[in-house]
This record gives structure tokens, sequence and C-alpha cells, in this order.
């Protein structure tokens, strides 16, 4: 079985966000960038499916601008087999919307014909969490969201979901397409030789327009705000001044 | 004009105060029709038929809707989109496992979390984790939205709109439901609680990490975590608050040996009240802070677990 995973090339979780001047969205230009920390999760995921000896081939895809190949390479380091790259924008700001991304996912899963497709839950860019269950809808397929527990067993896979209060386990029929959330694993990191021994692993090169699809923006980005900040508060001398202030302001 | 509003129903009881909250989100877009869907959802059509602002529920029942399995509730909601320009849910899980398939079955964009409502086309909603807000303008017909509950207050009762019956689309058999787990703990759900007390790196140890759960127990709160302390092995995965984690909002939240990185600051900045107790006053969580205790946790903390409550 063949094993897709989409990943997507995000701010760094650990930089901080700027909004641009002119409010078209957040200043990307030489900030540092990563995999979408859900996405690893994801690609370890997939990696343990191959290792356990439930997968044979773990293919990462991306879908946006070039540079979109580092994070490509990083999926590679960790233990994917191969990959293929997208080119959906040329402007580093451009973000490609998860409607567009699914029908491109649908094309690649037509051809490359996995078993299944991992995915982050979100993206912690735009947090819309959206691309998982498009693709799903797009290929008439099940769907098993923000998973903390996989086993795929034959012809379905026993799922269980972080939901709102708990925990929900739901059967789905295979193929099928799971979007990951924290508790299902502790991504690895990749290893100096295996991030050499990635340079030379295939690495496809594709256009949107290779696929047919229009990824013309549906949503028209009016505005980008800071939210307002926090006021500034004090600092006490004791615990009991602690105690004393939580107190008065009606916290405790 | 019209919203079909996706009610939240769970084991056949409506939950009032998440639909209550997105029917007022909903109100101004048009007249909402609330649809309750599930194994049972009589009762469920019954009470949403009392929220203020809602003019007519729709109830299907059915075996394939129990759940709220995404495959089959997407059918049921797409084979009633016809009439509606707006399709519309609280961002619960189960909303957000449903809405982006809807929307890609009607072949338009999802509206993820939207806390506000400029016009008919045009809504905000948090990116990063909050860290910036986007105003975005749909040119699609029909919106599919979820709308975040704690920016909206919850709409009044009072209402008695007509309830109608309409069958479930046809069943895709896609998926069935094993079995739902009610999170064991006898602590409140992270994202919920009213109260959470997190610890960072600075708490050392797994075994120190007690510290920061007997605090959380004094004060009926759940316990959070920072990315730090998760990766050094003192706390689950599943109590990290932040940016990769739990995104939270409580009235209280009370960091301990927590610098304040700015993935973490990302998923508790809108709490209410926020302490911070650090040995490093330099330390970047001061600056969000409303109350800083520059101290020793393992003196700090003990302390304040005694003289609290």
């Amino acid at each position: 079985m063949k094993v897709l995973v989409p990943v997507k090339r995000v701010i760094d979780y650990n930089v901080k966000v700027r909004v641009k001047a002119d409010g078209s969205g957040v200043d990307l230009a030489n900030v540092k960038m990563s995999m979408n920390p859900f996405d690893e999760i994801a690609v370890e995921e997939a990696i343990r499916l191959k290792e356990a000896g439930k997968a044979d081939e773990v293919v990462a895809v991306s879908i946006g601008v070039k540079q979109a190949q580092e994070t490509l390479r990083t999926a590679l380091a960790m233990g994917a087999d191969r990959a293929i790259l997208v080119v959906a924008a040329d402007d580093v700001h451009t973000d490609i919307e998860p409607l567009a991304v699914a029908k491109i996912l649908a094309k690649i899963v037509e051809e490359e014909e996995p078993g299944i497709v991992l995915a982050g839950k979100q993206a912690i860019d735009n947090d819309m969490n959206a691309t998982g269950q498009m693709l799903s809808a797009l290929l008439g397929w099940s769907q098993g969201t923000f998973a903390s527990e996989l086993d795929i067993d034959g012809d379905k896979a026993v799922v269980t979901r972080e939901v709102d209060g708990g925990l929900q386990t739901i059967n789905v029929t295979m193929p099928t397409i799971i979007t990951v959330d924290l508790r299902l694993n502790e991504p690895r990191y990749a290893s100096l030789p295996n991030i050499m021994k990635a340079k030379k692993k295939p690495l496809d090169e594709k256009t949107a327009a290779d696929y047919g699809v229009d990824v013309t923006p549906r949503l028209e980005i009016v505005s980008t705000t800071e939210p307002e900040a926090r006021a500034a508060g004090i600092v006490v001398g004791s615990v009991d001044e602690l105690v004393e202030k939580l107190k008065e302001a009606g916290a405790v | 004009m019209a919203v079909l509003l996706l009610a939240e129903v769970n084991n056949g009881e409506l939950a009032m105060d998440a639909t209550a909250k997105a029917v007022t989100a909903a109100k101004s877009l048009g007249d909402v029709t609330v649809l309750a869907a599930g194994g049972s959802a009589a009762a469920a059509g019954e009470a949403a038929a009392q929220i203020d602002g809602v003019a007519r529920v729709l109830v299907a029942e059915d075996d394939s809707l129990g759940h709220r399995l995404a495959e089959s509730t997407a059918a049921l909601i797409v084979s009633l989109a016809g009439d509606y320009e707006h399709i519309v849910a609280p961002a619960t899980t189960d909303a957000k496992n449903v809405m982006p398939r809807v929307a890609a079955l009607l072949d338009v964009m999802v509206i993820s979390d939207a806390t506000a409502v400029v016009d008919g086309n045009t809504f905000e909603r948090p990116i990063y984790a909050g860290n910036a807000n986007q105003t975005v303008r749909s040119s699609d017909a029909k919106k599919v939205i979820t709308f975040r509950t704690s920016t909206f207050d919850a709409a009044g009762t009072g209402g008695s709109a007509s309830v109608e019956t309409v069958s479930a689309a046809a069943n895709p058999g896609l998926s069935s439901w094993v079995e739902d787990k009610v999170a064991a703990s006898d602590r409140p759900e992270l994202t919920s609680a009213g109260v959470v007390v997190s610890g960072g790196r600075g708490v050392g140890s797994e075994e120190d990490f007690k510290l920061i759960e007997t605090l959380a127990d004094k004060l009926g709160a759940a316990v959070g975590a920072s990315r730090a302390a998760v990766d050094s092995g003192y706390a689950p995965n599943d109590w990290q608050v932040g940016q990769t984690g739990k995104v939270v909002a409580p009235d209280l939240y009370i960091a301990v040996g927590i610098s304040g990185a700015i993935q973490h600051l990302a998923g508790m900045k809108d709490s209410k009240v926020i302490v911070a107790i650090n040995k490093d006053e330099e330390a970047p969580i001061f600056q969000v802070a409303d109350f800083g205790l520059v101290a020793d946790l393992f003196a700090a903390v003990p302390e304040l677990t005694e003289k609290l409550g």
C-alpha cells in the first residue's frame, strides 16, 4: 500500500508573526519557514506504517511556492521515499486555498492510487482545518479527522478521534483520508546522514496547470490586523500579595 | 436570503449554548432555519425551536446520522442546500469535521472559526492562532461558515418556530461508529476549563509536575503544559497549550516556570487574567501577565496551593 502525505511550508512556530503594513497579510519575506507541525506528525505516522510493514511506499507532496521543496526534503530526510512539488504560486505570500489544494491532491490521488492519505489536521498559518475533509469529499472517500490513534486492519481502519470533551472511535472504509492530531505520535528528528541521503531521493516538479486546476482564491483578503495588545500588568512581591490581588480581581 | 444552521446535537440532545451562540451570529444574514440531525433529534429540534431568531426547524432522524459521522451528515446538508445562501454551524469539532466536506461538495471555500459578520459575504476570522485577524470577502454563491462560539453571546429562548421533518440522504456507508469515550479525568477539559494551571520547562521533571497538578486540583482547574515541557517529557502531548497544541481562553491562567515562547503565548493570551510565576524576571511571559511573581516555583507554588481556597 502506498501512503500519500501532503505537507505545507509555513512560518516556523517559534517566529513572531508580524502583519504587513499594507494589511495584505503576514510578512513572510526573510522569515524562518518550516514544515507545518501537524504535517510532521502525518509524515511520522506514514513512516511508522512503512516500518511496520503495512505500507511499502511513502510519497510526500507539497503545493505552493518553489521554496516548498525544502519542506519536501525535510519529509524525505525523515524517511519518505519520494516527493512531488506542485508549484502553484510565485510570491511566498500567496496562500493556496484548501479547496484548490484539495482539487490538485485529488488529481494526484487518481495518478498515484494511494491506499491512504495522511494529512495534518490544520496548518498553523491560515488555521482553516479543511484540506483533508475537502479532499475526502472530492474523492467520495471516507474520512477520519483529528486522529490520535490509527490502526489499519485490511479493508478498514479504526480511528480514534479527538473531539470536544473526549474521544470518539470510528471505523472507516479504505481507501481513506486521515487528518492527524497532536497525540498520534512524536515526530522524529532527521539525522545528518538521512538529510544527506534525502538530497538524492527523487523529487518531481509539477505545476497547478499540469493538473488543470484553477487556483484563483475564492476568498479575497480585505484586511489583516494585529490583535489588540494586552495592557501591562503588575509584578507582585509575594505569594500573599498575589492571592490578595487575585481575590480583588475576582479570579479565585 | 436564508440561512441553514446545523445545530450541535449530542446523543439526541441539543447543545443549547453552542447552538444559540451560532444563531446570534447567523441572524444578521437572513432567516435562520436550524437543522437538527441525529439518530434521534426530535427533542433537540423542539429545543432549537425555542431559540429567539429561529424561523424554522428541520429534524432529520436516521441511524446513519447518529454520532455525527461526516459523510452521511454532509450528504444530508448538501441535499438541503439549494434553498440557502449561507450554511453555518458553531465551530465545534463535529462541525469542523462536517462543514469543509459540505463546502467541497458544493464547490465553495469554507470560512472556519469566523468571529464577526461584516456583511453577507464578508467575515472576520483569526489566523496564526489569533496572532493576526483577517477580514475575508467570499466570491462564492453559497457561503459555508463555522462560527467561533466564544465571541458571540447566546440568543435567548422564548421563540416557537415551526418544526418539520426531513429525510436523511442516502447513506454513503463509508464509516461507522464504534464508541465514545468521555474524558475520564476528574479535571475539566482543557479548552473549556474556567481555570488552567500550566507548567513549563522550569518545572524540571515529570515528578515535579505533581506541584502543578496539586495546584490545579485545589482550584478545580485543568492542567496545561508548554511545548518545552512536553518535548522534555515532563507532561503528555495532549496537555500542550500553544499554537501547536490547544488554544485556551479561561478566566484565569496560571503559567508556572514558563518563559513565554511565542508559540505558547498564541495559545493562551486571550485568557481573562494571566498569572506568571518564574524566577527569571526577564521572561517574556511577564509582558502578557496581569500579575507576575518573580520567585522560585518550588517555594511559591506549594505556598500558593496552601493559601488559595
